[in-house]
């Protein structure tokens, strides 16, 4: 395949960046965008250009470091995947092909493609946790059994993997999706039942101080999220937060 | 409680709850602007209860006129905290690909409804109220025949109606997302959730359309035959 | 140096018990006083961390990511080990740790083992109050599944994603005391260097991966919990970011390096489609459980397949050599991961591999659809023979189990795994091999210790599944703070350790002057050049199967390619702003030096045993006839390497090891 690669490029947090364009040819189906991506960053090399820099590490959808807005979308055009996962088979000859970093006020461009999503930690030291010790005197993992249907809800809404597309696929730049998946998570299960009012409060004071914007349930997010994170879970999450202000 | 309305999730709260309110006073008008099509004198007779009743007119008229401006006030405040969120925009963004239309232009088709409604003070309330309060006519003395008369002249005009239709259709696209989505704001999302679309859907297309079809109805009706 | 792993005395089962009421503490005052480096944040680092922050110590946590979540831990799929006997079939800490020993083939330290075994059960009931979300049962009990190399169901997971939900334990516990304080967080951190002053760790130089800066960072005690180094085979399941440097540094300021050629091939690997391939993919060995690995029995019908003229689904069952169930009937499928590698690589070399390449076999879940289908029709009182309504049964629950490894599978291959049967080929998955350490899990650098996959400690030649991940977490979150407390005690009156001193001094420099050299190198071959090559010499020479001749030609050859490497590199960008090129030519120089003293060690153990086969050392007839063969008489050590400066020249120090509760056997799971 011949390709048309438009790309963000950036030298660095302060700097002005722009588009810029590079053919590619020889990109097999097989390929994952990365993988493309691998080539054209191996042929600047050898022209003695600087590569195009991008977050990547597992390279098979759990890591949540890929993070490239392509065509528009978050992770590209395909459902279900992150940008490691996306295969060269969804596009065509002659396709052109526009790469951007995921944007919002709250994940600054570090470099090219590369953004900074501390963001997201810092809104999970905030109550991301359960608040017992780790000396493993705790109780029999079996003493406190629970309902199958609530414990895989809480699973699916754990297997949320911090990438952020929600966050840029979203027209407000809200975080509400990924900071629910982790209320939710927490709130279905009895350990983490203890702490609910103060988790959501603090996660969501800090999510807001973070400068996302607010959720106007486009449902962007759930279309655009790698991990099909559910709606649900903002639903949830504003009940927790309502409920715990009356409380607290 | 009282920090509630400074986060995300307060305001949007207050947002749905906001809009739920006006959506019951949307019904409520809707059915009295419906007695128009049917029976002059029962509309005249509601249309007095609602313009003289003290309840009506110091309880929830306030409120109504609160929740408008709450309602406004509040969205166009999210909206431009919403822009400011992403500093640098996207070269190329597909909104299409993962949310509909009316879900992302709910600040234009609100603001087209906004402007309607200072048309519709205008022609409606403000002389209401130089009726009732400038003219001092006071409720007993008032002519509670007037309102029919009052209502059909305004449809006179085919600019007025068409001004009238393309607000009722952009209110339509409005209701279709923030019916729904007032639903999950306030944490409603559960299995009943698929068949409340369906009506919230539903009630978004008739009732707009329902205006509509009144405003045309008599603009039709009073064309000299 | 002897070396001297510090086993307690005492009877096996009480060595950990008497060991804690033995050692020193420090008091929660004093505590404060102390800092700790941990350097790593998957799931040994992150427990090690979250857990010495909540014991009082000052930590200071590195990885090379952006987050600590998302260490290469999080990659684990399917599961994790404990002798809870929540299934009430015969399971127990004895038979885990016989079955942790035998599945190492032996090479591995039964003080260690046992400890591990022990305080399995622990790990679970601390993830659960953490509100890890495993599988459970209808009751709402915990649900097991089976690993290779086992006869009982010990094995917990989150679906296909149990190293994610544990990892994210373990973050979590390290949020909170992040939140605190307590952990002082330094993310896109590399660490470059260990730092002794008086022959004892005292801190690591690192480089800010953002800006390019050099750092110094001290404390009273190291730990690394960096992970394994299979990535010096280009190709494995590794995340790309995994690397030796933090380890092999450590090598170089005088810890040993043991067992490093004992790299555990995994047989489920989805195979590679062409040269573009960066890395590799696993599909968990819990697939095992439900799928049959077979290819066909004629070779025609191979060579039809490889030729795109038939397909598997058109084989028929006579026609299908289902190789595993047929030379170990006992374990069939279940065989441990490198007998498992061994019979695909048999197979394909013999000419049945069924994908273009021909380095590919089938794993088959058309017979656990059928069966789990008719189960479901007559719990549900539907027609069981109705062979459509069964397979869409069968495929729901199939999807509950494997719905994410399924959806892998098909986004990377692009074919229906539940309608045609999945291509796998073994891949380079998991390094038993590490730095040396003792009982105590301190490296043979004195305030230095190595957690998880970075340290050889558990496994053995081989590792069985779902082990890892419980390794790790034992190491960080019971065993590591009760010794390194021990080490600490000593320290409570050292007061900081300061940074402007001649040592920290001298490791700065000498990794700023690496970094000058490797940017200004100007050669004329990209850093994926070199670490392609080296990885095709690992594959081929010191992979599955290896013999002396091609291990010494690998040792000139790596050799050789390092020397190319320094000669011909070219790193493109400055050294003071994000350089992935520069990040990747320093962990490949270490790949580099590390890859020959592999291919040494592989040379000198003549023996197979676990994942290292030596073609030279089979069973030449009985019923064992064709499989490995272990040379308990000669080998029964651990090989631990000294840096010496080369790495031919580093210098073998055995650890022998003795068995006093298990007899050494023949490995059979015919
Ligand atoms: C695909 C896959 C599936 C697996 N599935 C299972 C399974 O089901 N069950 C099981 O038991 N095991 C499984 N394993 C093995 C298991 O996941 C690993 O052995 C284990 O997670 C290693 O954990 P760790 O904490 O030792 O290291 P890692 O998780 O590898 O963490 C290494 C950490 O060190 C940091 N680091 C490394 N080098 C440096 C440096 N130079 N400077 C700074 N920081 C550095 C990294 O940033 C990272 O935080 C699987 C492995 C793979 C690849
Ligand atoms: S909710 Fe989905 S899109 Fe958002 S961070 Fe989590 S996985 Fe990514
Ligand atoms: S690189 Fe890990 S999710 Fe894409």
């Amino acid at each position: 395949m011949k390709l048309t690669l438009k790309i963000w490029r950036q030298k660095n947090a302060q700097a002005k960046g722009q588009m810029v364009t590079y053919p590619i040819d020889g990109i097999d189906g097989d390929m994952s965008f990365l993988e493309m991506m691998d080539v054209l960053n191996n042929e600047l090399i050898n022209k003695g250009d600087d590569p195009v820099v991008f977050d990547h590490d597992c390279r098979e959808g759990i890591c949540g470091s890929c993070s490239m807005f392509i065509n528009g979308e978050a992770h590209g055009p395909d459902r279900l995947v992150t940008t490691c996962q996306l295969h060269m088979r969804k596009f065509k000859d002659g396709d052109t092909i526009t790469i951007e970093p995921f944007r919002a006020g709250g994940f600054p461009v570090i470099k090219d493609l590369m953004v900074d999503r501390s963001a997201f930690d810092r809104i999970q030291h905030a109550g991301g946790f359960i608040s017992i010790n780790t000396s493993g005197n705790t109780q029999d993992a079996n003493a406190i059994p629970i309902e199958k249907a609530d414990a895989d809800a809480a699973f699916d809404a754990a297997t949320c993997i911090g990438c952020g597309a929600c966050v840029a696929s979203c027209k407000n730049s809200s975080a509400m999706l990924f900071v629910s998946a982790k209320v939710s998570q927490f709130a279905l299960l009895p350990q983490g039942k203890v702490e609910a009012t103060d988790r959501v409060m603090n996660m969501v004071k800090q999510m807001d101080e973070e400068g996302f914007g607010n959720c106007t349930n486009t449902g962007a997010c759930e279309v655009e999220c790698p991990k099909g994170i559910s709606l649900e879970n903002i639903a949830r999450m504003n009940r927790e937060y309502m409920s715990a202000s009356m409380k607290g | 409680m009282s920090g509630l309305l400074k986060s995300s999730i307060g305001r949007k709260v207050a947002m749905a709850l906001s809009g739920l309110f006006l959506v019951v006073f949307l019904t409520q008008h809707f059915v009295i602007n419906l007695l128009s099509v049917f029976s002059e004198e029962t509309h005249n007779t509601v249309s007095h209860f609602m313009g003289t009743n003290p309840l009506v007119q110091f309880g929830l008229q306030p409120v109504l006129i609160f929740g408008v401006f709450f309602h406004f006030i509040m969205g166009i405040k999210l909206e431009l905290q919403n822009r400011k969120s992403r500093p640098v925009k996207y070269v190329s963004y597909n909104g299409g690909a993962n949310a509909t239309w009316m879900s992302r232009n709910m600040i234009y088709t609100g603001l087209v409804v906004l402007a309607f409604l200072g048309l519709h003070f205008y022609d409606f309330f403000i002389p209401e109220l130089i009726h009732k309060y400038a003219e001092n006519h006071t409720a007993e003395v008032g002519d509670a025949t007037r309102y029919y008369a009052e209502t059909i002249h305004k449809f006179e005009q085919p600019w007025r109606v068409g001004i009238y239709v393309v607000s009722f259709v952009l209110l339509m696209l409005h209701l279709l997302h923030g019916f729904q989505s007032s639903f999950q704001s306030v944490g409603f999302n559960n299995k009943y959730s698929k068949a409340l679309k369906g009506f919230t859907t539903a009630w978004a297309i008739i009732i707009p359309l329902g205006f509509i079809f009144i405003a045309v109805y008599h603009h039709f009706n009073q064309l000299p035959h | 140096m002897a070396l001297d792993s510090k086993i307690p005395s005492g009877p096996l089962a009480d060595k950990w018990t008497q060991y804690k009421n033995d050692i020193n503490l420090v008091n929660p005052a004093n505590k404060r006083l102390i800092d700790v480096i941990v350097v790593g944040t998957g799931l040994a680092g992150g427990s090690a961390a979250a857990t010495l922050a909540e014991l009082g110590y000052n930590v200071k946590a590195f990885c090379f990511q952006d987050s600590p979540r998302r260490a290469h831990s999080i990659a684990a799929q399917g599961g994790i080990n404990a002798a809870k006997n929540y299934q009430g079939d015969g399971d127990s800490t004895y038979r885990l740790f016989y079955d942790t020993v035998k599945g190492g083939d032996y090479r591995s330290r039964e003080a260690n083992v046992y400890r591990l075994a022990e305080v399995s059960a622990n790990i679970i009931d601390q993830c659960v109050a953490q509100g890890v979300p495993f599988a459970r049962d209808y009751g709402g009990l915990l649900d097991n599944r089976s690993f290779g190399g086992v006869l009982v169901s010990r094995t917990f997971y989150a679906k296909g994603q149990t190293g994610q939900q544990l990892l994210l334990g373990a973050y979590s516990a390290m949020n909170r005391q992040i939140g605190r304080g307590k952990i002082k967080m330094y993310n896109r951190h590399e660490m470059l260097d260990v730092v002794k002053v008086d022959g004892k760790a005292r801190g690591i130089i690192t480089r800010n991966l953002v800006t390019g800066e050099i750092e110094r960072h001290s404390a009273h005690a190291v730990v690394l919990g960096t992970g394994g180094y299979g990535n010096v085979f280009y190709l494995s399941t590794n995340a790309m970011g995994s690397n030796v440097t933090a380890a092999w540094k450590a090598h170089k300021r005088g810890a040993h390096f043991a067992n490093p050629c004992y790299t555990q091939i995994h047989p489920t690997c989805i195979p590679v489609s062409g040269d573009h391939q960066s890395k590799l993919t696993l599909m968990s060995e819990s697939l095992r459980n439900d799928g049959r690995i077979w290819v066909p029995k004629k070779k025609e019908d191979a060579e039809a397949i490889r030729a795109g003229k038939l397909k598997p689904t058109e084989i028929a069952e006579e026609n299908r050599d289902y190789y595993l169930e047929r030379r170990y009937p006992a374990f069939g499928n279940l065989v441990p991961r490198d007998v498992a590698s061994r019979a695909a690589k048999e197979r394909c070399d013999a000419g049945f591999g069924v994908n273009k390449t021909g380095e590919a076999v089938y794993l088959d879940f058309a017979s656990a659809i059928e069966r789990y289908g008719k189960e479901q029709a007559y719990v549900t009182h539907q027609d069981a023979n109705n062979a459509a309504l069964v397979k869409k049964l069968g495929q729901e629950i199939v999807k509950t189990k494997y719905g994410n490894l399924f959806q892998m599978y098909e986004k990377i291959v692009d074919q229906n795994p539940y309608e045609t049967p999945m291509m796998i080929y073994p891949a380079v998955h998991y390094t038993m091999g590490g730095l040396w350490v003792d009982y105590n899990l301190q490296t043979s650098v004195e305030g230095l210790y190595a957690i998880g996959e970075a340290n050889f400690s558990d496994h053995g030649a081989n590792r069985l599944g779902a082990s890892a991940l419980m390794q790790g977490l034992a190491d960080g979150y019971f065993v590591l703070p009760y010794t390194i407390g021990d080490y600490l005690s000593q320290d409570i009156r050292t007061g900081p350790i300061a940074t402007d001193t001649k040592e920290f001094e001298e490791a700065e420099k000498n990794v700023r002057s690496q970094i000058d050299a490797l940017v200004n190198n100007n050669g004329t071959k990209a850093v994926d050049y070199f670490h392609k090559k080296l990885g095709k010499i690992m594959w081929n020479k010191c992979g599955m199967s290896r013999n002396a001749k091609d291990l010494e030609s690998a040792i000139n050859e790596i050799s050789d390619l390092r020397d190319e490497f320094y000669k011909e590199v070219r790193v493109p960008g400055g050294e003071d702003e994000y350089n992935e090129e520069l990040a990747k030519a320093l962990r490949v120089a270490d790949f580099l030096e590390l890859g020959e003293l592999f291919a040494k060690d592989a040379l000198t153990r003549n023996e197979s045993c676990g994942g290292h086969f030596r073609e030279e050392s089979v069973e030449e007839d009985g019923p064992q006839k064709g499989e490995a063969k272990r040379d308990d008489k000669n080998f029964t050590f651990v090989s631990a390497w000294e840096y010496k400066g080369a790495p031919k020249d580093a210098v073998l120090h055995k650890e022998e090891l003795t068995y006093e509760n298990i007899e050494l056997k023949q490995r059979s799971y015919k």
